[in-house]
């Protein structure tokens, strides 16, 4: 028991450890902060491409479905492999000199747009087409209705599954770390090759911990509450 | 016959749910300012019928015309045509995340490009004429069924409808909730508002339509003024259906 709270829970070297993991989790939360803005915005536009009517939509939508199968069926820690050992392999003058936390933004940004396009879709389906009907048939046109009408209401209804997203982004930017960013994740692991002390890797679960419960119990705040309004909404 | 072009004519007008007809072969004509009336059984089309002349629904046959225009030819521009139309639903499908003056301003603001001064003032107009001035700034889901059915009269007519459709709008309200709706519209006739109403009151059909239509499997069987249709139909369906009606206690 004694050699396992030395190994992992030392004091000492908590002291130690703090500042560099500290810095490097300053590199997750920097990381992340970009990552979610990329992934609120871009899902948002491939969820409404993806909704697109008509026949003339079709290759868009087509795009749309293969953009989202592809990187929700592919593993981050792959596609994170590709693009920060691959992309800066490949020596095209424009997309392959950046640093690997650039690189590491832009796979956490593709694979997760993927996940959150899903679940705007959802959002957006789970809006009644008789608002749209009404929408239209006040004369407003589809991208008019869609922005004042359905947006709004399927971002409302979508707010917690995003939040719950977005935790698992945060916690997933520590597989950038392990491959050549030297975040939070990192920066434990190094210290844990040289002293042969792991209590790095608490420090930093601990900071992890610190950045998501308030995100998990805001998002249960919203759960409840969008709860309470329903049910008031039925009496 | 009518001096007035008709505002509304639908000729030989076939609407089909993959193999079953909705709408068949139905001819109908609304003069500018009248008020006609669609009576029929759940299911017997009217709804549609409503919804295939602001071209929520394309029609599978027949042509339609709109204060002149054909709109069933595929070349309307749709929105443009539906400025025109107001709709106005069974479940008033009120936009639940505004308020109740953001719903009537919605369409003048984006529409028809009104200033955000301009809007709210008409919308305000319309709010204190329907009686609900005081609710402006509430979310529809605190308002009772009348008042949300109010609330989405006057945002079909913040459009300046020259043509309202109203599709069975106090089916779904309470009994003591009728009368206020209807009293609305009641108020519409009197200005001289064009309307076609689906509609199971029959009482109230008596009171404010020029022309009674009934429908029946999508066929409108006969037509003609409230007293000839509800007192002295000539079809068998008609009668039928009356008589069902009346032992409803919907008289």
């Amino acid at each position: 028991m004694h050699q396992i709270l030395h190994l992992f829970a030392d004091p000492f070297a908590f002291r130690q450890v703090l500042p560099d993991v500290w810095s490097g989790f300053l590199i997750n939360v920097h990381m992340m902060l970009i990552a979610e803005a990329l992934v609120l915005a871009l899902a948002l536009l491939i969820a409404v491409v993806r909704g697109l009517p008509g026949p003339a939509a079709k290759p868009l939508r087509a795009l749309a479905i293969t953009y989202t199968d592809f990187f929700r069926g592919t593993p981050l820690i792959i596609v994170a492999y590709a693009f920060i050992i691959g992309i800066p392999g490949l020596r095209y003058a424009g997309i392959s000199g950046y640093s690997n936390e650039v690189y590491g933004i832009a796979a956490l940004t593709v694979v997760y747009t993927a996940y959150v396009t899903e679940v705007y879709r959802a959002g957006i389906e789970s809006v009644h087409g008789s608002q749209r009907m009404a929408a239209r048939s006040l004369g407003l046109n589809y991208g008019q209705a869609l922005r004042y009408v359905v947006l709004p209401q399927a971002i409302r209804r979508v707010i917690p599954p995003l939040l719950n997203d977005f935790i698992g982004l945060q916690k997933d930017t520590a597989i950038i770390g392990a491959i050549g960013v030297i975040e939070a994740g990192a920066q434990a692991n190094n210290f844990a090759s040289e002293y042969f002390n792991f209590t790095g890797f608490l420090v930093a679960a601990v900071l992890f911990i610190y950045l998501t419960i308030p995100l998990a119990r805001f998002t249960d705040h919203l759960i409840r509450e969008r709860e309470l309004r329903e049910r008031a909404a039925m009496v | 016959m009518s001096v007035t072009p008709d505002f509304v004519s639908l000729r030989g007008v076939t609407k089909r749910f993959g193999e079953l007809e909705v709408l068949r072969n139905v001819d109908l004509d609304v003069a500018e300012h009248n008020v006609v009336c669609l009576i029929g059984a759940s299911g017997s089309g009217k709804s549609t019928l409503l919804r295939c002349i602001n071209l929520l629904e394309k029609v599978d046959e027949g042509t339609i015309v709109v204060d002149g225009q054909e709109v069933t030819n595929g070349t309307v521009d749709v929105n443009a045509l539906r400025r025109k139309i107001g709709i106005v639903f069974q479940a008033y499908n009120l936009f639940p995340h505004m308020t109740v003056i953001q719903n009537v301003m919605l369409a003048p603001r984006k529409v028809r490009a009104l200033s955000r001064e301009a809007a709210r003032s008409t919308a305000m107009e319309l709010l204190q004429r329907i009686g609900l001035a005081d609710k402006a700034q509430e979310f529809p889901d605190r308002l009772s069924g009348g008042q949300q059915q109010r609330v989405a009269i006057a945002r079909a007519l913040a459009m300046n409808p020259k043509l309202l459709l109203l599709d069975e709008i106090t089916s779904a309200l309470d009994p003591q909730l009728v009368a206020e709706v209807l009293n609305l519209v009641r108020s519409l006739t009197d200005v001289g508002m064009t309307m076609i109403i689906a509609t199971h009151e029959m009482s109230f059909a008596r009171e404010v339509a020029d022309r009674i239509c009934f429908l029946d499997a999508g066929v409108i069987w006969e037509q003609g003024p409230p007293a000839e249709i509800l007192t002295a139909p000539r079809e068998a369906r008609t009668r039928e259906f009356l008589a069902r009606v009346l032992e409803g206690g919907r008289m």
